[in-house]
C-alpha cells in the first residue's frame, strides 16, 4: 500500500519540531485522517482539536505546507505523491502543544463588539434582498484561519490594535442588517482598527466558507468609516442639514 | 484589544521566510513587472508631449487636449493627474502594489519588510486612501471626454468612417468605463452603504444598481488590467501612425 510522509509538528510553548511519520495512504483520505491514524497508530499523546470532519466546525485549523487550511477539508491527493507533508499549528496564536492554539484572544475581541441594536418600534419583517447580503457573513464557522493568514496580526502582532478579519465580518453583518440601529463606525476606526488592514486579501484566499471576506465585508465597512470620519462632503451636508443622510 | 499572552512557536518574521511550497514569489513578481513596464512606458510618453494625435485619434494618454501657456512641462503630466489618483486608490491596485512593490506581504504566510511600526493606512501618506471616492469622481468626469475622443474617431476629414484606430481608441475607453463602473466606492455609493434595500423606492432603485454594479465589482482586477493594457496600447498605436511607423486599417 503507497505510503504518505508527515513532518508533524510536535512541542508546546517551551519549543518543539517537526517529527516524521509515515501512514498508508487510502483513496479520499484528508489530512485529518492521517493525523487521526499517528493519533491511534503512533503517537496517542499527539494534541489535535476536532469536531465534525466536514468542514462546518472550525476545529481543525492548521498549517499544511505553509498554508493556513482546515486539515478535514485538505486532501492528501492534492500534495505530489512522494514529498513530505508538513502539517503546523497556526502560527498567530499561542501553542497549547502540538497542534493545539490557544485562540482565546479571538473571544475577548468578540465582546467587544457593539451588540445588535433593533430598530425601535419597526416592523418585524424583512424581505430577502435585504438579508441576502448579511447572509453570506453568517456563514462564518469561525475557523480563525483568516486571524492566522492575516499580516497585521501574523507578522505585526498588532492585537493591541486590530481585531482582525474574522471579526470585520461579524461587524458587517451587523452593520448591514436591516432591522439593526447601531453605528459601529467609530469603533471600527478606533477600537477594531480597520485602518491597519491593508487589503491585501489573504483573509479572503484561506476563508474555507468562500466568504468573500475583504470585497464584501472589509471594503464596504472602510467606506462606511469614510462615510463617517473622512469624506468632507458628508460633514458639510451633515453640518447643514442637521442630521444623516439617508 | 488583549495582548497576545504568549509568543507563537515560529512566527514568519524575515522577509520571504515561509513554509509555503509553491511559486508564492511568482504573482507577486508578476505585478511588479507589469505595472513597472506599463507605468515607465506612461510616464515616458507623458513626458514627450509630441506625437500623441493622428487624424482623428488622440492618445488617451493626452485626453481631453489642453493648452496651459503657463504650465512649461507636458500637458500629460496635468491631464494624468486624476486617472493617476484613481489608480493609485484603487482597492485592487493597493492589493498589487502592498504586495509587489512595498513587500506587506509578499504574498500570503510569507515574511515581510519590517520597517517600523505598522500603522496600515491609518497615517500620512495612506491614510488617503480614505478619498478614494473623490480619485472616482474625477474618473468619472475624464469618461466624458475619453468617449467624445471616440466619437471625433469616427469621423475623417467630416466623413464617418471606421478604422483600426477607432476600435483601439474604442477598446481604451470600453476597458476604462468598465473599470471605473467596477470601482469598489462606487459600489458603495450606488446603494452598499444602504442598510435596508426595500424600504422605499429609491432604496430598490439603489438596490438594482448596486446588484449590476456588484456583477461588475468581481471582474475589477480584471478591468483594472485590462484597461491599462488598452490605454498603453492606444498610445503606442497613435503614436506609431505619428511618426509614419504604421498606416492605420480602414473598414469604413
Amino acid at each position: 500500500m503507497a505510503e504518505a510522509v508527515l513532518h508533524v509538528y510536535r512541542g508546546d510553548a517551551q519549543g518543539g519540531g517537526l517529527k516524521e511519520y509515515r501512514v498508508p495512504l487510502e483513496e479520499g483520505m484528508v489530512v485529518l485522517d492521517a493525523i487521526h491514524h499517528i493519533q491511534g497508530h503512533q503517537a496517542p499523546d499527539l494534541a489535535v482539536r476536532w469536531n465534525c470532519k466536514a468542514a462546518k466546525c472550525g476545529s481543525c485549523s492548521a498549517e499544511v505546507n505553509g498554508r493556513p487550511k482546515l486539515m478535514c477539508k485538505t486532501r492528501m491527493d492534492a500534495y505530489p505523491a512522494g514529498e513530505p507533508i508538513v502539517v503546523q499549528p497556526m502560527k498567530t496564536f499561542p501553542i497549547v502543544k502540538d497542534l493545539v492554539t490557544d485562540v482565546k484572544w479571538n473571544y475577548e475581541v468578540n465582546k467587544k463588539i457593539p451588540p445588535f441594536t433593533p430598530k425601535q418600534n419597526a416592523e418585524w419583517r424583512w424581505k430577502q434582498e435585504d438579508i441576502d447580503r448579511v447572509q453570506e457573513f453568517r456563514k462564518c464557522i469561525e475557523c480563525f484561519l483568516c486571524q492566522d493568514v492575516c499580516h497585521v496580526l501574523r507578522s505585526h502582532r498588532r492585537t493591541d490594535a486590530f481585531a482582525g478579519p474574522r471579526f470585520l465580518v461579524r461587524v458587517a453583518g451587523l452593520e448591514m442588517h436591516p432591522m439593526d440601529a447601531g453605528n459601529r463606525a467609530t469603533f471600527l476606526k478606533d477600537e477594531a482598527g480597520i485602518g491597519l488592514c491593508n487589503i491585501t486579501k489573504c483573509c479572503t484566499e484561506v476563508c474555507p466558507e468562500d466568504i468573500t471576506i475583504t470585497d464584501n465585508a472589509i471594503i464596504p465597512l472602510k467606506e462606511r468609516v469614510v462615510d463617517e470620519h473622512y469624506d468632507p462632503l458628508r460633514k458639510l451636508f451633515r453640518l447643514f442639514a442637521g442630521k444623516k443622510e439617508p | 484589544m488583549a495582548q497576545r499572552a504568549q509568543a507563537a512557536p515560529a512566527a514568519t518574521e524575515r522577509l520571504g521566510s515561509t513554509d509555503r511550497r509553491d511559486a508564492w514569489w511568482l504573482a507577486p513578481a508578476l505585478t511588479a513587472l507589469g505595472l513597472t513596464v506599463l507605468g515607465a512606458y506612461s510616464f515616458w510618453a507623458a513626458l514627450q508631449n509630441a506625437h500623441y494625435e493622428f487624424g482623428p485619434y488622440l492618445s488617451p494618454l493626452y485626453s481631453p487636449k489642453v493648452v496651459a501657456p503657463w504650465w512649461p512641462l507636458s500637458p500629460a503630466l496635468l491631464i494624468l493627474i486624476p486617472p493617476v489618483l484613481f489608480r493609485a486608490t484603487c482597492y485592487y491596485y493597493r492589493k498589487a502594489y502592498y504586495r509587489a512593490f512595498f513587500l506587506d506581504p509578499p504574498a500570503c504566510a510569507v515574511g515581510e519588510l519590517h520597517l517600523g511600526k505598522y500603522a496600515g493606512e491609518r497615517k500620512f501618506p495612506f491614510v488617503l486612501q480614505n478619498l478614494h471616492r473623490f480619485a472616482f469622481y474625477l474618473a468619472f468626469v475624464w469618461l466624458f471626454f475619453l468617449w467624445h475622443d471616440v466619437w471625433k474617431a469616427l469621423w475623417f476629414d467630416g466623413r464617418f468612417g471606421i478604422g483600426l484606430g477607432t476600435l483601439v481608441i474604442l477598446a481604451s475607453t470600453g476597458t476604462l468605463t468598465l473599470y471605473t463602473f467596477s470601482c469598489h466606492s462606487f459600489r458603495h455609493l450606488a446603494g452598499g452603504g444602504l442598510d435596508c434595500f426595500s424600504c422605499s423606492a429609491a432604496a430598490r432603485t439603489r438596490h438594482g444598481l448596486w446588484t449590476k454594479l456588484t456583477v461588475l465589482n468581481g471582474h475589477h482586477m480584471g478591468f483594472a488590467w485590462i484597461s491599462f493594457f488598452a490605454v498603453t496600447f492606444a498610445d503606442v498605436y497613435v503614436r506609431l501612425l505619428s511618426l509614419g511607423v504604421l498606416h492605420d486599417v480602414r473598414f469604413l
